[in-house]
């Protein structure tokens, strides 16, 4: 793993990104979800994803993260294009972390299981390494006292910490975070952005899905704004935030303030 | 902390319902008798009543026939044990046979899709003559032809097919979330059938397949159609000697002796679990 800068590079910075998605199109049946959809994200950039429900957010993310098949378009991570079927999916899915809405962990395996499945089973860990990881990952989570807990056994804050360590402790190149506080009791929401943060600050390239406003202004270098399954406007969460320029964006931010 | 002095309108309510819990113990206790009282009075009135009482539940015969049934049950109770853990086994290959999708393995799952439609299709009976009588027939030097032996076979075919579609109602359960987080890990498709759905899938599914486990117990008797010499068996020969059916009488004594004890286990285990059902958590709606 390269080493991690911990102040971020300027945003949409020029060269080859980390991920760039272009001209991606995927629908279901008739109704056309992403439409000629182009994203870049550098490497250490944070890119957030806004937009109402039903807009593609999640639609990206997954199609991004090879959960989804795409009608045409190309998800190039590190200048290889992913869409193409000969590509290992099962390798490229290796490489990045999903956090998921409704967390998804295994609920037949403790905390401690799900966090050194993948380390054994994809990445060769042996058993003693992949716990060691594992239980100082879930301490840098505040997980250190659940750590043989079982998931029902945890608030759903905990659950989806216990999750982002799941994704975090495969030393992924891009972190997909789809709107994981949108499950989460009002209260319980700050512990889980508060981790966010922080990995932002360390680094961490990501990618994230929210509904969460003030979040967005802290930590993306790039917010886009979704509609109709295009990047309908995008920039410095200064400008799209505080200045939008397109009526529909204005139109969704005012709905939210409302 | 205070201390909780019912109030006059909690003593109130807890004697009303102490009422009504008295007054529904004695509905129940009444309808019991009645219904009891009933079914013994056709019973005795019928005609036949003293001759029937003779032939089939003769004292004296009952505790004669008891301990040569008995050692009959034994040979149901192998029988029952052995076949019940292959066909578990074999019905969980099936039924993961079933979700392979590798194009090479097409025959495979066209193969166990036949072999479910005809086994489930076919009454056990029918498999255990066809099983019994056919396959010796073949004279193949290697297969033993002991009928306890082709019985159990016969209870195999026949219920490594229902329990491999339980599996697969099992495994049809596990929400597809589950498969997405841990593809999203990584984790190849046959990974995640082991590691993440196999597991959930037969969690899910435990008390339909004890439920088989138990009626796999009471069909174990089924094997004395080919002449295995099971509880059944064993009445059947006592019966042919003396004309009096009391040997059938207790070899099914003996079936509820062991089938009774254990639907009581399954049930009390799947209660421990949470699955009481519609009886478990709704049951404090007044």
């Amino acid at each position: 793993m390269s080493t991690r800068s911990t102040t971020a590079p300027p945003p949409s910075s020029s060269g080859s990104p980390l991920l760039r998605v272009s001209g991606l199109r995927k629908s279901f049946g008739d109704h056309v979800v992403l439409d000629d959809l182009d994203l870049e994200v550098a490497e250490h950039g944070c890119v957030v994803l806004i937009g109402a429900s039903g807009s593609g957010k999640s639609t990206l993310l997954r199609a991004i993260d090879l959960l989804e098949e795409v009608d045409d378009g190309s998800i190039e991570l590190r200048g290889v294009d992913l869409a193409d079927p000969w590509v290992d999916a099962d390798a490229a899915r290796a490489r990045m972390g999903m956090v998921f809405q409704a967390y998804n962990l295994f609920g037949h395996m403790s905390v401690l299981d799900n966090v050194t499945l993948a380390p054994r089973l994809v990445h060769g860990r042996d058993k003693r390494e992949a716990e060691a990881a594992a239980v100082e990952m879930l301490t840098r989570v505040g997980l250190a006292d659940k750590i043989r807990a079982y998931p029902d056994q945890l608030s759903g804050g905990q659950q989806q910490r216990a999750a982002i360590a799941r994704a975090l402790v495969n030393d992924p190149e891009l972190l997909l975070l789809d709107e994981v506080t949108s499950a989460l009791d009002p209260e319980l929401v700050g512990e889980v952005l508060e981790l966010l943060a922080e990995l932002r600050r360390e680094g961490m390239t990501m990618l994230i899905a929210t509904h969460e406003m003030a979040f967005a202004r802290d930590v993306a270098d790039q917010v886009c704004f979704l509609h109709e399954g295009r990047v309908h406007e995008s920039g410095t969460p200064a400008q799209v935030l505080g200045g939008p320029q397109r009526t529909r964006t204005r139109e969704f931010l005012a709905r939210l303030h409302a | 902390m205070t201390t909780w002095q019912p109030s006059e309108r909690a003593l109130q309510r807890a004697a009303y319902r102490a009422g009504r819990r008295r007054r529904s113990f004695g509905v129940a206790l009444l309808s019991t008798v009645v219904v009891a009282a009933l079914a013994w009075w056709v019973l005795v009135t019928s005609p036949g009543w003293e001759r029937a009482r003779e032939t089939f539940f003769d004292p004296a015969e009952f505790t004669d026939v008891l301990p040569g049934i008995a050692e009959g049950l034994w040979l149901n109770l192998r029988v029952w044990l052995i076949a019940g853990a292959v066909s578990l086994v074999l019905g969980l290959l099936l039924a993961i046979a079933r979700t392979t999708t590798a194009p090479a393995l097409f025959p495979l799952r066209a193969a166990v899709v036949g072999y479910v439609d005809i086994f489930r299709g076919v009454p056990v009976l029918l498999v255990l003559l066809l099983v019994g009588f056919g396959l010796p027939a073949l004279r193949l030097p290697w297969l033993p032809n002991q009928a306890a032996f082709l019985g159990s076979l016969a209870l195999v075919l026949t219920y490594s097919a229902y329990l491999s579609e339980i599996f697969r109602a099992g495994i049809e359960s596990v929400h597809p979330s589950q498969v997405a987080a841990a593809r999203a890990l990584g984790l190849t498709r046959g990974q995640t059938t082991r590691r993440v759905v196999v597991p959930q899938a037969v969690r899910n599914v435990v008390p339909a397949l004890l439920n088989m486990v138990v009626a796999l117990q009471k069909d174990s008797g089924l094997i004395s159609v080919l002449g295995a010499v099971d509880a059944i068996r064993v009445a059947e020969i006592a019966v042919t000697g003396s004309y009096n059916f009391t040997p059938y009488v207790a070899a099914g004594f003996l079936f509820l002796l062991v089938s009774v004890p254990l639907t009581r286990a399954v049930d009390a285990y799947n209660a421990r679990r949470g699955w009481r059902g519609a009886r478990g958590a709704a049951v404090g709606i007044r």
